[in-house]
C-alpha cells in the first residue's frame, strides 16, 4: 500500500463529486430533511417515538447513501475501462479500495456531524450518552456502506443491477435490525440471522447510547462494525482482478 | 536494435473460443510496429496480454525480460484502450494529475504530456464535454506521462481527422527515435505505410510479419490491402 496512491485516488473521488453539485447536495441535505420528516410525523404523539425511531435512522440514511453511491460509482470504475487502466499501473488493490474508503469517510463524517447535529440541535433528540460518539457511530456506518458497496458492484454487470442489490442486502438488514420488533423477541432463526448482519450492531449502537450514559457496549459494537468493514474491503480487493479473462 | 517484447506461442481463449492461437513473435526497440487486421481478428487482446490484464491460455510474454504485467513494468509500459480511459467528469488536466500522482511521474510530466497531444487549449475543460477525437487525446497523453519504454495504443487514430492522425503518427515515430517500442493496431489498411513494421492478423493468426514494402513485393501487389487479400487467398489455395 502506497499512502501517495491512495491519496491521490481519495483527492480524484473527491474533486468528481465535488463537480457534481446535485449528488453533493443529496449526500449531506437528504439525512437531514429525512430526520427532519421523522420529527415532523411523531410530533403530535405522545410517547416519545422520534426518539425510539430517531437513533436507527440517524444508524441507516449513511448506511444506505452510501452503499448506492459507492456501488454505482465503482462500478462505472470498472466499466469505463479506467480501473484495468489503473490496475495496469502501480496501483495496489488496497490503493485503490483506501482511496474511495478515505474520500467517502471524509464525505460521512460530513454528512453525519450534520444530521447528528440537526436531531440534537434543533429537533430535540435526547442523547443521554456522549454525542460525540453518536458521530462516530454514524461515519462508521456510512463507511460499511462504502465498503459493502465496493464489494457489490463486482458482481453488478450494469448499473442498474447495482441499484438492486439494495432490495437483497439492505433491506434485511433494516428488517431484522431491532428497529419494528426488538431483536430479543424475533423468532430463534431470524435472532441468528440478525446476529450476522452489521446494521444490527450500528443500530444496537445508537440505541445503548440513546438511552445510557455507559458506552462500553458501544465500543464493542463499533469494533464489531469495524470487523465487518475490513472484512467487507477485503472481499472486495479480491475481487478485484489484475488479469481478466 | 534489440528486442523488448518477446511473444512465445501465445494462446489465449475468451468464452470458449480460441482468440488467439499461438503467436510468436518480437517487438524491438525504436520502432513503430503496426498491427493490423479486422475488426474482431483478435488485436485488442493480444494487446491486453502485452499489458499484462489478459488470462493467458498458455505461452507468454516477456518485456524487457520479465513477464508481462509483473509489478517492475507497470511505470515502465503505457497502454491507451480503444475506449478512452479516462474520467469524464474530471478536467484535462485534472485527469493527468491524478494518473501522474499514481504513476509518480515528474512536476513537467503533466503539461508536456497535454501540449504533447495539442490540447494545451482544452486543459481546464471537462473531458466530457470534450470531442470524441480529443477525449481519446486525452487517454493518450496519459499514457505519454512517464515516458514508458512500450507503448501499446489499440487503434488510437480512429475517426481522426487527416491532419490529426498525421501528426500522431508523426508522434509515434519521435517516441520510436527516442528508443521506445511503438506497438499501435489499427483496422485500416492504409495506415500502413506509417509503420516500420507491420504484422497483419486474421482470425487470431499473424499472416504476415516484415515491412510494409517486403510484404507488398512478396506478395505482388502495390497495396497492403491487396496483400492480404493475396495472403489469404494464397493460405485458402494451399490449406
Amino acid at each position: 500500500m502506497t499512502s501517495r496512491i491512495l491519496m491521490a485516488v481519495a483527492t480524484r473521488v473527491l474533486t468528481q463529486l465535488r463537480r457534481d453539485h446535485r449528488t453533493a447536495a443529496m449526500l449531506l441535505v437528504l439525512p437531514c430533511v429525512l430526520m427532519t420528516l421523522l420529527w415532523w410525523m411523531f410530533r403530535d404523539l405522545p410517547g416519545g417515538l422520534f426518539d425510539r425511531f430517531g437513533p436507527a435512522l440517524l444508524a441507516m440514511f449513511p448506511f444506505i447513501v452510501m452503499f448506492l453511491v459507492t456501488s454505482v460509482t465503482t462500478l462505472r470504475e470498472r466499466t469505463s475501462g479506467t480501473l484495468e487502466r489503473l490496475l495496469a499501473m502501480p496501483m495496489g488493490k488496497l490503493d485503490f479500495l483506501g482511496g474511495y474508503a478515505v474520500a467517502f469517510g471524509i464525505v460521512a463524517t460530513v454528512q453525519a456531524a450534520l444530521a447528528v447535529a440537526l436531531s440534537v440541535g434543533l429537533l430535540g433528540l435526547e442523547v443521554a450518552g456522549p454525542v460525540l460518539l453518536l458521530g462516530f457511530v454514524a461515519v462508521a456506518d456510512a463507511v460499511l456502506g462504502t465498503a459493502l458497496g465496493l464489494f457489490v458492484s463486482a458482481f453488478a454487470r450494469t448499473e442498474f443491477q447495482a441499484v438492486q442489490f439494495m432490495p437483497l442486502l439492505v433491506i434485511p438488514q433494516i428488517l431484522l435490525c431491532g428497529l419494528f420488533v426488538p431483536r430479543s423477541s424475533l423468532p430463534d432463526v431470524l435472532h441468528g440471522i440478525s446476529d450476522v448482519l452489521p446494521l444490527s450492531y450500528a443500530t444496537d449502537a445508537m440505541q445503548i447510547l440513546v438511552t445510557t450514559t455507559a458506552t462500553g457496549d458501544v465500543w464493542r459494537d463499533l469494533g464489531i462494525v469495524a470487523g465487518f468493514i475490513v472484512a467487507a474491503l477485503g472481499l472486495g480487493a479480491a475481487t478485484l482482478r489484475r488479469r481478466t479473462p | 536494435m534489440s528486442d523488448l517484447v518477446q511473444v512465445r506461442d501465445l494462446v489465449v481463449d475468451r468464452g470458449g473460443r480460441r482468440v488467439l492461437q499461438a503467436l510468436r513473435f518480437v517487438i524491438e526497440q525504436g520502432s513503430v510496429t503496426g498491427l493490423l487486421g479486422p475488426s474482431g481478428c483478435g488485436k485488442s487482446t493480444l494487446m491486453r496480454s502485452l499489458v499484462g490484464v489478459q488470462r493467458l491460455t498458455s505461452g507468454g510474454v516477456t518485456v524487457a525480460g520479465s513477464e508481462a504485467g509483473s509489478a517492475s513494468l507497470r511505470s515502465r509500459v503505457g497502454y491507451v484502450t480503444q475506449a478512452a480511459s479516462v474520467y469524464d467528469d474530471l478536467t484535462v488536466r485534472e485527469n493527468l494529475t491524478f494518473f501522474a500522482r499514481v504513476l509518480g511521474a515528474g512536476g513537467e510530466a503533466v503539461p508536456d504530456a497535454i501540449a504533447t497531444v495539442d490540447l494545451a487549449d482544452h486543459a481546464d475543460q471537462v473531458v466530457g464535454r470534450l470531442s470524441g477525437g480529443q477525449r481519446s487525446r486525452v487517454s493518450l497523453a496519459v499514457a505519454l506521462l512517464n515516458s514508458p519504454e512500450l507503448l501499446v495504443l489499440d487503434e488510437p487514430t480512429v475517426g481522426l481527422d487527416p491532419v490529426l492522425r498525421r501528426d500522431l503518427w508523426a508522434l509515434f515515430h519521435r517516441l520510436a527515435d527516442g528508443g521506445a517500442a511503438v506497438f499501435v493496431s489499427s483496422h485500416v489498411m492504409d495506415e500502413a505505410d506509417r509503420c516500420d513494421r507491420l504484422l497483419l492478423m486474421r482470425e487470431g493468426r499473424i499472416i504476415a510479419d516484415d515491412t510494409p514494402q517486403a510484404i507488398r513485393e512478396q506478395t505482388r501487389t502495390d497495396d497492403i490491402e491487396s496483400a492480404f487479400l493475396a495472403l489469404v487467398e494464397h493460405e485458402a489455395g494451399a490449406g
